[in-house]
């Protein structure tokens, strides 16, 4: 095991899977020559060559709909979005192609490609560097998204997502790119697709989150006089159902915390499952924190938007109290 | 009606008009070759006018009408190798036929039916593009992914003048210039967008005059003349297979039918240029050429449309003859390993439908 950050996991385990796979290829803005601007595509060019860790041009739509016809030709592109909110306009190729091609040919063709990007404010950037777009790409259907919140998860469900025969979108947590530690497998490490995971585990209620607001949870926990069960996710789709209703059947109370704006934000699909499955096992409302129905704020009142502990501290203390 | 005219002076032609224009001629075309191009453009002909037949008789839904543009599709897929790629749009919805795809599968698409599904590698035409220019990227991906594998594949995108407006045009354009993909750019210029003509598309003086952007040669041609497309687009081919990168082909034509079933244009179309325009379609023109030849009989043409009309009877006999598709499609190729939620939907569809 070594202790790496979560972006050294990611590149640790492209080095990885490249060296596995000669098919795999990772291609976007500025991957190549300057190993990405989070450096988490660092050393692929010179290892693995310029065809196989490609500058592109800036052109999103132009990347994932070129990933298209590479996946026709046999490879599985991994495709960088620089920034959560640069992602959308490959949007339209996610919806119009990505997500339907397999459909329409009858399973005949795999399209088996990755879109990854930084996702999450909290880092004092300029606008359009901090969203959390995971809805859009969750309610596309014919694809997988995931989030790790972990260095070992952000290599090992990077690892599944290029290994998946279908696309896979994933989203990783650049506020935590460098602040977060974690030991991460050497070598070939994998963690599969659909499977949540306890964070920790506890009997008065449950959090349940993903990404960068799983530490969050578990700040929020520890600042409560209270057991707390914290899920994360990890794979929003598919989701691992029986997980979540596990693990709200366990405590009754149920905080669901989520950085993206609140309307149909993906805690509200979570809350609809435990509403439809899980009712006679609840006894308290199931709360969500999020952040506001607004636009991600300019930095300087960005803390105001997030979920922070003290508003799931407080969510947490009217359930208990319910 | 304002209009952008095709300028007559930077056309490529092969075909002349009988009288002042003279007929020219493609290197390397035998007299096969020549009858196979016509044999191609009646087929083509032959699926356009009875789709239209089958969509009034609701045997088909909605279909797109390539009536006119029969040349464009013969003439550049005829410059192509087995191997290479098409990418097509709606307009270009039965040029699998050229490669074989039966009759059936096609018209069962515009059927709304499964059985539509084909497998792209069978036939290497990728799956049919509706909406627009989004499949120019797929094909520099493809051609420049087959490119990184030592394989001497082109691919050919068929689009409209219309879809010369979108991002994916763009981008997609640029993206095979700079990797230089052996790629054909092929944009059917029928002049209309629906109801938008092409002086509101654009305010380039000509289409291909786009590739100077991306650095391409950019070619016009008459797009009525199946040779002269032929010719272009063969080399067009040779430039990708050089190594040479992109090619932007214009092939210039008039719409002279709706757009689609669904579409009236007597509300926005000047009805005395389709009338115009008809007089010079694409299977008539090449017909007449073959016969200035000494080519064509009546009975070989009249032969040639049997055989066509008979794939068409029984390619809709085919589609009509598919069992209705079970619910269970819905689910089973969304995902190669469909996840829990699918079953006990289709559990819960079963038991309401009562199946």
């Amino acid at each position: 095991m070594a202790e790496l950050t979560l972006v050294e996991a990611i590149n640790d385990g492209f080095h990885v899977e490249l060296g596995r796979d000669p098919d795999v290829m990772v291609m976007g803005e500025d991957v190549g020559r300057a190993g990405g601007v989070f450096r988490a595509t660092a050393g692929l060019r010179e290892r693995f060559g310029e065809n196989r860790c490609v500058d592109t041009p800036l052109a999103e739509a132009g990347i994932l709909g070129s990933a298209v016809g590479l996946c026709m030709a046999g490879w599985r592109p991994v495709c960088e979005m620089q920034y959560d909110a640069f992602s959308y306009p490959c949007l339209d190729q996610l919806i119009t192609h990505v997500g339907r091609y397999r459909w329409r040919t009858g399973g005949a063709m795999a399209f088996p490609l990755v879109v990854r990007m930084p996702y999450g404010g909290g880092v004092r950037a300029p606008e359009l560097h901090d969203d959390s777009p995971e809805t859009y790409y969750v309610h596309t259907p014919g694809v997988k998204v995931a989030i790790p919140s972990t260095p070992a998860d952000a290599k090992g469900l990077l690892a599944a997502a290029i290994r998946d025969p279908d696309p896979v979108v994933v989203l990783e947590p650049k506020l935590h790119y460098r602040t977060l530690r974690g030991e991460v497998p050497e070598g070939e490490h994998v963690v599969p697709l659909g499977q949540a995971r306890t964070v920790r585990e506890g009997d008065d209620l449950t959090f349940v989150a993903y990404g960068s607001m799983v530490p969050l949870a578990e700040q929020a926990a520890d600042a409560l006089d209270a057991s707390v069960e914290i899920l994360d996710i990890r794979t929003l789709k598919p989701l691992d159902e029986d997980a979540l209703i596990a693990a709200a059947a366990k405590t009754g109370r149920v905080v669901i915390v989520q950085e993206a704006p609140r309307t149909a934000g993906y805690g509200a699909e979570l809350a609809a499952i435990l509403a439809e499955k899980a009712m006679l096992d609840l006894r308290a409302p199931v709360v969500r924190v999020t952040g506001y129905d607004v636009p991600y704020p300019y930095w300087q009142i960005e803390d105001a938007y997030m979920p922070s502990v003290e508003r799931v501290v407080d969510a947490a203390r009217k359930l208990l109290e319910f | 009606m304002a209009q952008v005219l095709p300028a007559e002076g930077d056309l490529r032609r092969v075909i002349g008009d009988g009288e002042g224009v003279p007929d020219g001629e493609v290197e390397g075309l035998s007299e096969a070759d020549l009858l196979e191009l016509h044999r191609q453009l009646v087929l083509l002909r032959t699926y356009d006018e009875r789709s239209v037949v089958y969509h009034r008789q609701g045997r088909i839904g909605t279909y797109a009408i390539f009536w006119g543009h029969e040349a464009m599709q013969v003439g550049s897929n005829y410059a192509l190798d087995r191997e290479d790629w098409i990418f097509p749009s709606y307009r270009e919805s039965a040029i699998g036929l050229l490669r074989g795809l039966p009759a059936a599968t096609i018209l069962s698409w515009w059927r709304g039916h499964p059985a539509g599904w084909w497998n792209p590698q069978d036939w290497n035409v990728a799956s049919i593009c509706v909406p627009i220019g989004t499949h120019v990227p797929h094909a520099a991906g493809l051609a420049w992914g087959k490119k990184l594998r030592g394989e001497n594949t082109c691919a050919i995108a068929y689009f409209g003048d219309g879809a010369t407006s979108e991002g994916a045009f763009h981008e997609g354009a640029n993206f095979a210039a700079v990797m230089r993909a052996p790629v054909i750019l092929f944009c059917n210029n029928n002049q209309w967008a629906i109801s938008t003509p092409l002086s509101a598309q654009t305010a380039a003086e000509t289409l291909a005059d786009k590739a100077v952007g991306y650095g391409i040669p950019g070619v016009r041609v008459d797009g009525a003349d199946v040779l002269a497309v032929y010719e272009a687009t063969r080399e067009a081919v040779a430039r990708a297979r050089a190594g040479e990168g992109p090619t932007l082909i214009e092939a210039v034509t008039y719409r002279t039918a709706p757009h689609a079933t669904a579409d009236d244009p007597t509300a926005y179309i000047d009805l005395e240029r389709v009338e115009e325009e008809r007089g010079r379609e694409c299977v008539g023109r090449y017909e007449a050429y073959l016969r200035r030849l000494g080519l064509l009989s009546d009975e070989a043409a009249e032969t040639v449309r049997a055989e066509a009309a008979q794939r068409m009877r029984d390619g809709i006999a085919a589609a009509e003859a598919e069992p209705p598709a079970d619910p269970s499609l819905l689910f089973s190729h969304a995902f190669a390993e469909p996840p829990a939620s699918f079953e006990s939907d289709l559990a819960e569809l079963r038991r309401v439908l009562g199946g």
